[in-house]
């Protein structure tokens, strides 16, 4: 009876200290999920709404539509062009961006003299604003900007980098790299100074070369980086919006003009909002697609998974 | 249960600000002001200039010591001149409706055709002292519809041309102030006035300012000269085939890539740098020329169809959705009532035929000299046309943007470009 009562003394504390505990747990998670319910899910949910409804703010008009503006964005030449547009600007960034970053990072990996001023030199744009590292981008790819200029002292007759299809795409694509690159080079540095040592100098050992020992130790040891990159990069370009919208607005014609670009036309300049809704939806669930493709493929290479 | 309830009560309030936009106000009488207390106004504009928006304040403020039952403040937001359209609808769609608004006149269709505006006349009319016939007609007629007025046109600039005369003079070229004397002020003068500056002393020739390879709609201050329009006056049928325009961008295209009269796409040089012949534009930029240069302002060249006057003209409205449109309509009538559109005069030529008076204007253009002002702006505005507007002009300047971007090219064929322009700008036109 003694013993019970000890027992029952013992475990009546501790579970109100439980509670206590989980009280304080929730209460400090409370912020973080309401946050995300305010200003993620109810935002999310309403797009959804709003994208069956045609939506003019001028005429004040908000009308139930159903899936009219699904219909039409099978039926928008204009989408399929800014699809196709997205998809080259993001496949230009993700290939440029990764093979990059991960050539400066093994690069400033080494220990020589000087890789701590090229780390923070290829890092700092990405602490650049991103309107004025374009702006300057702007002036240095015009017609008669310092590009071309460079290109006329050693004999060559640059192009009129933002005005043609082609050229105005690649210069966009650049110009997002070198302002991002200094950060994924940051994450494979890291993952790069995480690799044993002494696993290297077995394979050396036993005979691997350098590119060897990089193909089949260093890269299957980093995956998880290029893994968490690849999918920022990836979601990342295809939410690019003040380089498009101050070097090129979309142009020369519609060659730049990306998804959240096209979107941000039809929301803001044209003021349809439930068309754009719909665009919004597709966009998310482009994302959503990429990123659980991304997700799913790691059990193939990603080495650390298990 | 209780997250499902929360996540309805989150989406009620976040649909309720839909709900508030879409609730149309129509049938509200801005006529008579009654509200139950004082109520603080709110009007967006695109000037952030201090001195324009402390006269703004002086006009209000003495408003509200006449008018203390209605109106408790009145504030003026400043919204920045590029984004001002979209600034001010995505105040809208977020349920923030302003009482007043400034709008373009490339737009004013469409604000006036979406029934987003209330109609001012009655209240314009009523108001007294206002002298609504001292009103030019014309200056009125993009912002009415059937009896109504929705919008009050309280800027009317013409567009005009800056010279540098220092380069003129540099150069050893003929005085355009003289060849305008001599009616000889044309447009190929002065594409030959700035290629030769350009070879002579380099530097470049002349700009239509704000266009930038971009915003096309600034050309018609060129096009007008030819007496082409980029749509009929219904706004039914795309204008960019008809000979004129094929003329007119011909003309332009040839001066770009053959005499480098203008400097080519992807270069963006400035006259008020001091480092061009002429720029094409309204003369409240006059405020930027800092005397590192002399200059002159005449009127708009003549084309081959003879001289057309080009006004930029902004609207200033009252938001059907506002939370009193008769109190906001009141207030404009007083804000442009005669007295203080003399006042304003100083920056914004009036759409009243008494101010359009050189010596009224030179009072508030100091840097204008009264034979400019007589000469560009009482003269400017006469018989003066608009930018071109329709009420689906957003999409229309994006798609012909896009389509005349294959005319910004050496190698461009202006036929085949403006008749794919009209191809594309044909349904929207139609819509």
């Amino acid at each position: 009876m003694t013993a019970t009562a000890e027992v029952r003394g013992r475990s009546r504390p501790r579970s109100s200290w439980r509670r206590r505990d989980a009280a304080t747990g929730y209460l400090f998670v409370a912020p973080a999920v309401l946050g995300s319910v305010a200003f993620v899910m109810v935002p999310l949910i309403a797009v959804v709404w709003f994208s069956l409804h045609e939506w003019n703010v001028l005429a004040a008009t908000f009308t139930f539509e159903g899936a009219a503006n699904y219909e039409r964005m099978l039926a928008d030449p204009a989408l399929r062009q800014s699809l196709i547009a997205s998809a080259w600007f993001s496949a230009g960034i993700l290939v440029l961006n990764i093979s990059l970053a991960l050539l400066l990072a093994v690069l400033l990996n080494q220990k020589l003299p000087g890789t701590t001023f090229f780390r923070v030199a290829f890092f700092s744009p990405v602490v650049v604003s991103l309107v004025a590292w374009t702006i300057v981008w702007g002036f240095l790819l015009q017609s008669d900007g310092g590009i071309n200029a460079l290109l006329a002292s050693i004999g060559i007759d640059g192009p009129n980098w933002l005005r043609g299809s082609t050229t105005a795409m690649v210069s966009i694509v650049v110009v997002q790299v070198f302002k991002n690159v200094g950060l994924n080079m940051v994450l494979f540095l890291a993952a790069l100074q995480g690799v044993p040592e002494e696993i290297q100098e077995a394979a050396t050992l036993d005979g691997a070369g350098a590119w060897r020992r990089f193909r089949t130790i260093t890269v299957p040891m980093i995956s998880p980086t290029i893994l968490l990159v690849s999918i920022l990069t990836v979601v990342g370009s295809l939410e690019t919006f003040a380089l498009i919208d101050v070097m090129t607005q979309g142009g020369p014609g519609n060659s730049t003009t990306v998804l959240v670009y096209y979107l941000y036309r039809q929301a803001f300049q044209f003021n349809e909002f439930g068309y754009a809704s719909a665009i919004a939806v597709l966009l998310f669930l482009i994302v959503l697609v990429l990123t659980l493709l991304q997700w799913q493929t790691r059990k193939r290479w990603v080495h650390h998974e298990n | 249960m209780v997250q499902r309830r929360s996540i309805t009560t989150a989406l009620t309030a976040s649909f309720a600000t839909v709900a508030l936009a879409a609730c149309n106000g129509s049938g509200t009488d801005v006529s008579e002001p009654d509200p139950d207390e004082p109520i603080d106004l709110r009007m967006t504009v695109w000037t952030a200039d201090e001195s324009q928006l402390a006269l703004f304040d002086d006009i209000a403020d003495a408003y509200i010591a006449e008018n203390p039952d209605l109106v408790s403040s009145v504030t003026f937001e400043s919204l920045p001149f590029d984004d001002y359209t979209t600034s001010l609808t995505t105040q809208l769609a977020g349920g923030n409706t302003p009482d007043l608004a400034w709008i373009f006149e490339s737009t004013a269709p469409e604000f006036v055709g979406s029934g987003a505006l209330a109609d001012l006349r009655p209240a314009l009319e009523e108001s007294e002292g206002y002298e609504y016939e001292d009103l030019l007609p014309a200056a009125l007629e993009l912002w009415s519809q059937d009896d109504g007025l929705y919008a009050y046109p309280f800027s009317n600039s013409p567009f005009a041309v800056f010279v540098n005369t220092d380069r003129i003079d540099e150069a050893g070229l003929p005085d355009p102030q003289q060849l305008l004397a001599d009616g000889e002020w044309t447009f190929d003068a002065m594409r030959e006035l700035s290629a030769e500056s350009a070879d002579e002393i380099g530097g470049h020739g002349m700009e239509v300012r704000d266009f930038n390879y971009s915003i096309w709609e600034n050309l018609a201050m060129v096009w007008g000269g030819w007496d082409a329009e980029a749509w009929t006056a219904d706004g039914t049928e795309c204008g960019f085939t008809q000979p004129e325009m094929v003329e007119a961008m011909s003309w332009l295209h040839e001066a770009i890539f053959v005499d480098g009269a203008l400097p080519g796409p992807g270069s963006t040089p400035d006259f008020f740098g001091g480092d061009m012949t002429f720029s094409i534009t309204q003369i409240s930029r006059a405020s930027a020329l800092d005397g590192s240069f002399e200059w002159d302002l005449i009127p708009l060249p003549a084309g081959p169809a003879g001289q057309q006057n080009v006004i930029g003209q902004a609207g200033l409205g009252v938001l059907q959705n506002g939370q009193d449109p008769a109190v906001a309509a009141d207030f404009l009538a007083y804000f442009t009532n005669p007295e203080n559109a003399e006042a304003l005069a100083a920056y914004f030529p009036p759409p009243r035929e008494s101010l359009l008076d050189a010596a009224v204007l030179a009072e508030g253009n100091p840097m204008l000299s009264q034979e400019q002002l007589e000469a560009v702006v009482v003269g400017g505005i006469d018989g003066a046309i608009t930018k071109p507007a329709h009420a689906n002009f957003a999409q229309l300047q994006s798609t012909i943007r896009g389509e005349l971007d294959s005319l910004w090219t050496a190698q461009a064929d202006v036929d085949v470009v403006l008749a794919d322009v009209c191809e594309a700008a044909q349904p929207l036109l139609e819509d």
